[in-house]
């Protein structure tokens, strides 16, 4: 039995669209999967010795941040793992014993990457505890109660995921830790420190969270052996519909109709609706980087990145948003041109919002805020265009109603988006680096802004251009999206 | 010399769709080859034959989807793939991938209304004749078109086709996964568009009885290559059935 659904596991993975794609294409998911895994692995060992440098005892500091760690954990889990029940369906039919079938779908999911690569930072840094002279039956019974608690996570993840609210949920409740910390208010780790700790102090304490882990393992059997019917737990919750009109966009003409699909089209998608949270979390990216004076070169990178979110998340999926009913689109009266515009001019509009928004950055500076302008102006002028013409040759299709599958998915996994990102990051940390090395800084921001008012001024040669590329690749894109079933 | 022969023989009737020399090739297979095929304007033409006789990739050349292989197919004097002015005129409705899932059944119409520069008011009204039709499961129904059953999307699609009357109507399988009341519903809608001498009707069945009942002319495909072309009359049922006899 359990040999079939290891042969359907192993022809799922070598025939998903991109994997099969080509030998390159499997060299480069492999070289990339080696080096996460050895960042992991190195931060594994490493974070031991850096720790001790620093005065600190190694297992009590990880323990203290343990709690939001494991938060984090389930608040990435619930964005982007994705649960494997839809897979169930051909088998139900199929001479399978029910209980094995659930069975099968929830320890899938235990082989997931989202617990592998805790194996990944957890196991080389047991093995450092161990060889640093702590007590080996103590980090043992450590080591197994934290992967009782990851395992808890990949378990509450499936109970919870139908849910949307959960994850402002557990949002809310992290950055209202943090904040409770931040000030001294109220110290959660305090309480939960001691806890972790004592899994390696207390002999049998560990035994808890592995119990905890069983019942709950138990429960979510019941819970999916109970469901397991086309119309409870298999079926795919249908919304309640409302009509939108919209019709203030009307005065757009052809453009408004399509903007105001695309409004829609963001609403009411799982997968969507995550270019607009990703947006949003891009806006605090420039935190990495300024206030740090070593970053000089590279202040442009947030700049690019606080008001870009929108445009590298969801531009770079154009069409593909559309890929369900591309055939209806390239049927029905739409002049290609204003296809594309709306899809800039959404990308403008956002960008445009994106950059008031990120106005706090004043607090830093008029200068730094500059940045970010510039960093805009760039990605209206010359990413958008880049990002709608690389949207030729993206032929992926997208499953709307799953959620998050761009990264968590091995199937929505794409090397030729993550490989077009790179001229979109790279020309303008090019430009503002050479106008350091050519003048001042002055020179390095005019340089960028320049080449972002030049791309806005020759748009619309750009548009002759892109509509070109979309034209002769209709026939290869019509038929990749074609394939998705 | 002789296609132009041909045409000024038919001037009496204007020629809707020709078809040239059309074909296509996968990987050395040929799934369709139709030398010369005209489908004069008004006409109500069923396509029929069994699975893989290369209706849909037909179908599919008619709305510049695949390329041909070689030759080309005009449509009022337009040719599909290299202008993509027919657009303006042509309906089509091949399978689900023609629907936006996640927008209502209202909200679809409103969309194609406006890609036909039909505005909202224009379509409440085309789609009060299609209320029968739509037998209260479409309208109004706080559902997106993915939530809908097959045969409710279908209904959705078949009509959307139908918007700012377009010259040519193209529908693949359009009888599939109805039931039998919506199916006589579809057979009248059909044969009301067939009496417009503006209006070409193409269609495709498996079902014999049903292209005969709505169409002036059937052609039969096998492997790709036409075998009959057949004007409607009494007999036709019988002959095809015949011919579809093992």
């Amino acid at each position: 039995m359990i040999k079939k659904f290891i042969y359907l596991e192993n022809k799922a993975f070598l025939r998903s669209a991109s994997f099969g794609a080509n030998l390159v294409m499997k060299i480069i998911i492999g070289l990339l999967m080696l080096y996460f895994s050895m960042i992991f692995i190195g931060m594994g060992i490493g974070v031991f010795y850096i720790l001790k440098k620093m005065n600190l005892e190694p297992l009590s500091i990880i323990n203290k941040f343990l709690i939001y760690y494991l938060l984090f954990d389930l608040i990435v889990r619930l964005l982007l793992q994705a649960i494997p029940v839809l897979n169930i369906k051909p088998l139900l039919v199929l001479p399978f014993k029910k209980n094995t079938i659930v069975h099968y779908a929830l320890g899938k999911t235990s082989l997931s990457f989202f617990n592998i690569i805790h194996a990944l930072f957890f196991i080389p840094f047991s093995i450092v505890l161990v060889s640093e002279g702590y007590n080996v039956t103590g980090v043992i019974f450590w080591h197994l109660a934290i992967f009782s608690l990851v395992y808890i996570n990949n378990f509450l993840n499936i109970i919870l995921s139908n849910i949307d609210k959960f994850f402002i949920f557990f949002i809310a409740l992290i950055v209202g830790l943090g904040a409770a910390q931040y000030y001294n208010l109220f110290d959660i780790t305090s309480f939960t420190a001691p806890v972790f700790q004592n899994f390696y102090e207390l002999k049998g304490l560990f035994l808890v969270p592995v119990l905890l882990l069983l019942l709950l393992y138990g429960f979510t059997f019941k819970y999916f052996r109970k469901n397991l019917f086309l119309d409870t737990g298999l079926s795919q919750k249908a919304d309640v519909a409302t009509t939108e009109n919209l019709s203030w966009l009307n005065q757009f003409g052809s453009l408004g109709t399509f903007l105001k699909n695309d409004i829609k089209l963001i609403k009411r998608n799982k997968r969507s609706k995550m270019t607009i949270i990703m947006s949003v979390v891009f806006l605090f990216y420039g935190f990495l980087f300024f206030g740090n004076p070593f970053h000089l070169y590279v202040n442009i990178l947030a700049g690019i990145f606080v008001s870009g979110g929108f445009l590298f998340v969801f531009g770079q999926f154009v069409p593909s948003w559309d890929s369900s009913y591309y055939q209806l689109m390239m049927t029905q009266n739409i002049p290609y041109r204003g296809y594309i515009m709306s899809k800039w001019w959404l990308i403008v509009i956002v960008t445009f919002i994106s950059t008031l928004l990120a106005s706090f950055y004043l607090f830093f500076g008029w200068e730094t805020y500059l940045i970010i302008v510039i960093g805009a102006i760039y990605n209206i002028g010359v990413n958008s265009h880049l990002v709608l013409l690389g949207g030729a040759f993206t032929k992926t299709p997208i499953d709307l109603n799953s959620a998050g599958g761009a990264f968590g998915d091995k199937k929505a996994f794409n090397i030729n988006a993550m490989l077009l990102a790179i001229p979109k990051v790279a020309l303008p940390v090019a430009l503002y680096a050479g106008g350091f090395y050519l003048g001042d800084k002055t020179l390095a921001l005019s340089l960028v802004g320049g080449a972002g008012v030049l791309g806005f001024i020759f748009r619309n040669k750009v548009f002759s251009i892109i509509e070109k590329k979309y034209k002769s690749e209709k026939y290869s894109t019509i038929s990749a999206y074609k394939q998705k079933n | 010399m002789l296609i132009e022969s041909r045409i000024t023989n038919l001037k009496s009737t204007i020629t809707m769709i020709q078809v040239h020399q059309i074909s296509k090739k996968y990987n050395q297979t040929t799934v369709l080859n139709i030398d010369y095929l005209e489908i004069p304007k008004g006409q109500s033409f069923g396509l029929v034959g069994n699975n893989g006789a290369g209706k849909t990739t037909f179908f599919s050349l008619l709305l510049d989807l695949i390329q041909p292989s070689t030759g080309h197919i005009t449509s009022n004097a337009i040719q599909i793939n290299t202008n993509e002015n027919w657009k303006s005129f042509t309906g089509s409705f091949l399978d689900e991938s023609f629907l936006i899932g996640y927008l209502t059944p209202e909200e679809y119409f409103y969309f194609v209304g406006d890609l036909r520069h039909q505005n909202k008011a224009d379509i409440d009204v085309f789609l009060m004749q299609y209320a029968e039709f739509f037998d209260g499961e479409i309208l109004n129904n706080k559902k997106y078109l993915r939530d809908l059953s097959k045969g409710n999307q279908k209904k959705v699609g078949i009509i959307a086709t139908l918007i700012g009357n377009p010259e040519v109507v193209i529908l693949d399988e359009p009888f599939a996964n109805l039931d039998p009341t919506t199916v006589n519903r579809l057979k009248k809608i059909i044969k009301e568009l067939a009496e417009n001498p503006n209006c070409t009707v193409l269609v495709s069945s498996h079902d014999l009885q049903h292209t005969v009942e709505v169409c002036d002319r059937i052609v039969v495909l096998s492997r790709g290559q036409i075998v009959r072309d057949i004007q409607t009359s009494e007999e036709t049922l019988q002959e095809l059935e015949s011919f579809f006899a093992l």
